[in-house]
């Protein structure tokens, strides 16, 4: 017991450094980042100066991102990383998915092959970013193979491009967050009666009544969040990046699907064939259902990656394409190019939240499923 | 099953016509890198972007070696003494987590592991007056203390799965023939480590060679690494494209090599990393 205790003791001492330094470095650093953002720390000349002016802000730096006149690049790079976010998800989960099963049937050289699929994944995003800029060049690259085939030459500008699909207006944003999450739960009340179980169902129905209530009527009755009508929706010239990085990342997803694959039991695939199953549907049925937890994890790592994109896009559009813009580069050119360190702080407080919005949950479940 | 059967073939033959056209998607960047990069900077235009150099023009990689050169060396010091320090670190956090867990050690690993998932925009201002404070802005050394402090979370993590391998039982005899904590570590787990010390080296090894946004918001131009030093030779108006491709050949070298002599080790990395047990 003695000993036990001991153990102990040395093990907390080993831990110390590494928890003083996370301690500071992590959460320390993320509360001082909360404090600057709820200062006005570089709003006037002098950000830089040795004791520079700081004085309690609350929450002005945000509302200035949301509903102030000079941040509407924010507000649009904000609406990027959204649609960025999805695009690269599902892409990525796709075609990593496709690439293992097409692997996963004894191909030869599948080591060669493997390694193809997934060297990209070691590439700095620099190079990666200086390479298809090159190859998405608005009348080269991509754009001239058509001419290949007898076709004529594409004309789409892949990453200078100013058109913009799905545009709202920022006054609605809430009414059209409330639709989306109504779909949401409308889709969890269908699957809840298809397959009979009551669980959850109730609150489906409240959050459905509440989300509806708020798009058709409450939200006429508040007043609008912007004084001014302000459009923003998908950049088409954000599809470059989303090309670039899910060619980057794929190989990552199939890596994650062909290990989850290879560790489904042979007997789950025999008996699905003895039931007269064909490929197609022991991968959509089965496989898919059976490799949740990879693609949760998957989910979680790509949701952080594309929160935090910065370097592909400095690479391939440069920080002050506003087409392409990301609120990383928002946040790193309103501070270290206009010394704006409040403002800078407050975009990355709410990069954060929106991770933390998938990391949390996450952390919490894998914690538990640890000690459990 | 008959595997001479027509359809069988045309399913196998199907597979690999699929596999190729997946190739392909792979091929054309080095494909194009390559030829650009040999091409004189006169025969780059976007219409004959595609066509094979004729003829073929080597200097670009010696005048981008040449232009590189400090910033591969910066590169090579941060990133091996970063990887060297943060590798230790690794083992031996991973040691009490996997080995010597107690009754808060797990809790203490998961708010350890939070800090892996950040997006690094949120402590950049105060890293960055942190080190300036402390003198070590616009140093290789800030970069070096940053990438140690960081990478703590993932080495610890990949540490920990690896040791969760090795056997308890080896522990306990060796408890009962009287070893200590660190004999047992340094005379049976170090020795064991050494698939471990790869996976996690060549995990840190690429990504603080990779990295970027701490490169360029936290050196100053004689101590930026590669990175940094390629996207500036990427970035002006006027490019002649064989020296950013050159320079993309030269910086991506390192990680290729890896990737094709090690790749087994990089996924175990990338597995053990993504997927917690």
């Amino acid at each position: 017991m003695i000993d036990r205790r001991k153990n102990t003791f040395i093990s907390v001492l080993i831990l110390i450094p590494s928890i003083l330094l996370v301690g500071l470095f992590i959460y320390g650093f993320i509360g001082n980042t909360i404090v600057v953002s709820l200062s006005d720390w570089g709003h006037r000349l002098g950000g830089l100066a040795f004791d520079p002016e700081k004085n309690f802000a609350g929450l002005e730096n945000y509302r200035q991102l949301f509903s102030g006149f000079v941040h509407g690049r924010f507000r649009q790079d904000l609406v990027n990383a959204v649609f960025y976010s999805i695009l690269l998800m599902a892409g990525t989960l796709f075609f990593g998915f496709l690439f293992a099963v097409l692997l996963d049937r004894k191909v030869r050289a599948e080591g060669f092959f493997r390694t193809l699929f997934l060297y990209p994944m070691a590439l700095s995003f620099i190079v990666t970013g200086t390479i298809w800029r090159w190859l998405f060049a608005p009348s080269g690259g991509v754009n001239i193979i058509p001419t290949f085939f007898g076709g004529t030459a594409g004309t789409f500008l892949w990453i200078s491009s100013r058109a913009t699909i799905l545009q709202f207006n920022w006054q609605d944003l809430f009414q059209v967050l409330s639709i989306i999450l109504a779909f949401v739960f409308l889709t969890l009340l269908i699957r809840s009666l298809r397959t009979g179980s009551p669980k959850g169902r109730t609150f489906s129905i409240v959050m459905l009544l509440i989300t509806l209530l708020y798009a058709s009527v409450i939200h006429r009755l508040l007043p609008p969040i912007l004084p001014f009508e302000e459009m923003h929706g998908f950049n088409l010239a954000t599809l470059g990046i989303c090309i670039a990085s899910i060619w980057q990342y794929s190989g990552y997803a199939m890596a994650l699907y062909l290990a989850g694959l290879r560790a489904l039991p042979e007997s789950i695939r025999e008996s699905a064939q003895l039931d007269g199953a064909n490929e197609f549907i022991y991968y959509m049925r089965i496989a898919i259902p059976n490799l949740k937890p990879i693609t949760l994890s998957a989910v979680i790592v790509l949701a952080h990656i594309s929160l935090k994109m910065f370097d592909l896009i400095y690479a391939m559009a440069g920080a002050d394409n506003a087409n392409t813009g990301h609120p990383s580069i928002n946040m790193y050119l309103t501070t270290f190019r206009a010394n704006n360190f409040a403002s800078g702080a407050a975009m990355a407080v709410v990069l954060f939240l929106l991770a933390a919005l998938f990391i949390i949950p996450y952390l919490i479940h894998t914690h538990r499923e640890r000690r459990g | 099953m008959v595997h001479n059967s027509l359809s069988y073939r045309f399913k196998h033959y199907l597979l690999y016509l699929a596999l190729a056209l997946c190739s392909m998607f792979f091929l054309v960047p080095i494909y194009m890198t390559v030829i650009t990069a040999l091409k004189q900077p006169a025969d780059i235009n976007l219409l004959t972007a595609w066509s094979v150099p004729s003829p073929v023009y080597w200097k670009s990689f010696a005048e981008a070696w040449v232009l590189l050169g400090p910033n591969l060396k910066n590169s090579l010091v941060l990133t091996f003494s970063a990887t060297i320090i943060s590798s230790f670190v690794g083992s031996i956090n991973g040691y009490v987590f996997s080995k010597n867990s107690f009754k808060s050690s797990e809790l203490i690993f998961t708010l350890i592991l939070f800090g892996m998932f950040i997006p690094y925009q949120i402590i950049l201002i105060p890293l960055f007056q942190v080190l300036k404070n402390m003198g070590l802005y616009g140093d290789l050394k800030g970069l070096i203390l940053a990438h140690v402090v960081y990478g703590i979370p993932i080495v610890s993590l990949l540490f920990r799965n690896f040791y969760d391998q090795i056997p308890d039982d080896i522990m306990e005899s060796a408890r009962l023939d009287g070893a200590g904590y660190f004999y047992i570590y340094g005379k049976i787990i170090l020795p064991l480590s050494i698939p471990g010390f790869v996976t996690v080296g060549i995990w840190q090894f690429t990504q603080i060679w990779n990295e970027f946004l701490w490169g360029i918001t936290l050196t100053k131009q004689s101590s930026n690494p590669v990175t940094v030093g390629l996207s500036q030779l990427a970035g002006g108006q006027a490019v002649s494209w064989n020296l950013p491709m050159a320079g993309a050949f030269i910086t991506a070298l390192p990680v290729i090599a890896i990737m094709v002599f090690l790749g087994k080790y990089f996924i175990r990395g990338l597995l053990s990393g993504s997927v917690k047990g």
